[in-house]
């Protein structure tokens, strides 16, 4: 673990992988320390942002420090399946870059088991690890000023899924219904990190 | 009840900000100047200092006032009227019902604030009105004929305090350095120490973008995707600096050189296009020393003070935390103090 200080407010734990970042997010959730404003996961980080009229940074840096990442403890995962109408505007693109047919660039893209890496972007959207490395493409050189709510999309070794109509360019394979984020919902986020994540192609 | 008879260019509802909901990618958003969102609630006597108040940009909105009210702009400088007659800003000012402020434009910073008492009510989303400018969250943007159910409201006089802010066309930010300072060659740091940067028009919400380059022998690159804060100095790969405002995404790949100090951070949301920018880095005991002192400077001005002593002795803390004020004024019943530099 290599902490660094981001300004007056802010440490940025630097981990071996998105799965301790997790589970040292839940520790210190568990700890309930006064003070500690937001604890936002990345792919290889946990970012913690605090009160510094209330909390120390340096202090604090101190503290987590002490926690062995070998030991912390990450909870049973929720899974979801996403029934997907594979009718994206770069699949054909998709198959010319990777050498593949439509066919098999759906079929591998719905074979895999996703894990919900962290969430970023917009409200909700996953970066989802565990894509097949024979469907990892470069995100679009221009990207598109608007994508829709829905959309199941593909770039560099992440799967994603847009949860609101945003710009983007990330390469669109298809679309689920799916809310992904509502902020009415006592839990506004569908997924949260560490979620299992199926595609199931729709006739 | 407020009518909008004009929006204004682009005027939102803003307060604290949303805090708890970034690790599910819910962006901060609220005011992009929080000093003054407090400031202003604090001279209408609204005991959260982050209730819900009115940001407008560049260009304010004209509003009627329906119902009876007390009203007090900050910010960046408004030439504003009220029923024709000029409205001082940072004052408690009473409104009768029917009349009309007319905000016009900013001639100096980039947003302005309007507090009335009472606070702006909105429908909390994730435990905040504020309008996310991002991801669209919360309040939408202000239009014409909306109409805001503000309570009517006796008037609060109490102690208050008038200041004449000037909002420099050439400022310094204080710094700390780092986090990802290993990324940089020496060329890039001493460009952020000693170079004039300007500030670019495309800057908004998210954050203010500069026009000059740092020199990058070679290239940063991208870092993979890592929670980020306001006030972070971003250094995408054509080397110009861009800082986080509260609206930021949360996160980002890009590394960060050095990050503005907390009681800096109101400033950034006042940055007008070609505002001359340097950078000067202090260190954390600074940085906290002036972020207690802002603090404090922000609850002694709502001292339920009788007299001029106490009065003198609030304007001092808040004239040493605020350097760039040319001239503060504190008024208490008969009392005035007054500090010229």
């Amino acid at each position: 673990m290599n902490i660094r200080l981001l300004g007056d407010s802010a440490l940025l734990v630097e981990l071996p992988d998105f799965k301790v970042a997790q589970a040292l997010r839940h520790e210190i959730c568990a700890s309930a320390w006064q003070g500690i404003l937001e604890l936002v996961p990345g792919y290889n980080s946990l970012l913690i942002e605090t009160d510094p009229l209330k909390l120390d940074v340096e202090r604090l840096a101190t503290r987590i420090q002490k926690f062995a990442t070998g030991s912390l403890f990450l909870p049973v995962p929720n899974e979801h399946e996403f029934a997907v109408r594979y009718d994206g505007p770069d699949l054909q693109a998709v198959a010319e870059v990777t050498g593949l047919t439509i066919a098999e660039v759906i079929g591998r893209h719905s074979a895999s088991t996703y894990t919900v890496a962290f969430l970023g972007f917009a409200p909700g959207f996953p970066y989802l690890v565990g894509l097949d490395p024979a469907l990892q493409v470069a995100r679009l050189k221009t990207p598109r000023t608007r994508v829709p709510a829905g959309a199941v999309a593909i770039a560099d070794q992440f799967a994603g899924i847009y949860p609101q109509a945003t710009p983007g360019g990330w390469r669109l394979l298809g679309s689920t219904a799916a809310k992904l984020f509502d902020a009415s919902r006592d839990t506004p986020a569908l997924l949260a990190p560490g979620d299992r994540v199926r595609f199931r192609a729709m006739p | 009840m407020i009518t909008v008879l004009e929006p204004g260019m682009l005027t939102t509802l803003q307060d604290g900000g949303r805090t708890g909901f970034a690790h599910l990618g819910v962006p901060h958003a609220g005011a992009a100047d929080l000093l003054s969102l407090r400031h202003a609630n604090r001279l209408v006597g609204n005991v959260d200092d982050r209730t819900a108040a009115l940001e407008f940009t560049l260009c304010g909105p004209t509003l009627r006032f329906d119902v009876a009210s007390v009203l007090a702009l900050t910010g960046g400088t408004l030439d504003a009227r009220l029923d024709g007659q000029p409205v001082t800003m940072y004052q408690s000012v009473p409104v009768k019902a029917g009349q009309v402020l007319v905000c016009g434009k900013l001639s100096s910073g980039v947003r302005a604030y309007l507090a009335v008492s009472g606070g702006i009510p909105g429908t909390p989303v994730l435990g905040s009105v504020a309008t996310d400018t991002l991801s669209g969250l919360g309040a939408p943007v202000l239009r014409m004929h909306d109409v805001l159910s503000i309570e009517t409201t006796e008037m609060r006089v109490g102690f208050y305090l008038r200041i004449a802010p000037r909002f420099s066309d050439d400022i310094t930010l204080r710094i700390l350095a780092g986090p990802h300072r290993e990324c940089f060659a020496e060329e890039a740091l001493r460009d952020l120490h000693e170079r004039c940067f300007t500030v670019n028009q495309s800057s908004d919400r998210t954050g203010v973008r500069l026009n000059e380059a740092l020199s990058l022998p070679k290239a940063p690159g991208e870092l993979p995707s890592q929670g980020m804060t306001t006030g972070a100095i971003q250094v995408p790969g054509d080397g110009c600096p861009v800082i986080l405002l509260p609206n930021h995404g949360t996160t980002g790949g890009y590394p960060v050189i050095a990050t503005v100090i907390s009681a800096d951070h109101w400033q950034l949301g006042q940055l007008a296009a070609g505002t001359r920018v340097h950078f000067v880095q202090v260190d954390r005991t600074q940085a906290l020393t002036a972020l207690r002192e802002q603090e404090q400077a922000l609850q002694e001005d709502i001292l339920d003070a009788d007299g001029p002593l106490l009065a003198a002795r609030a304007l001092l803390l808040l004239a040493r935390s605020n350097p760039e004020l040319s001239e503060l004024r504190m008024k208490q019943g008969t009392h005035q103090v007054r500090l010229r530099r």
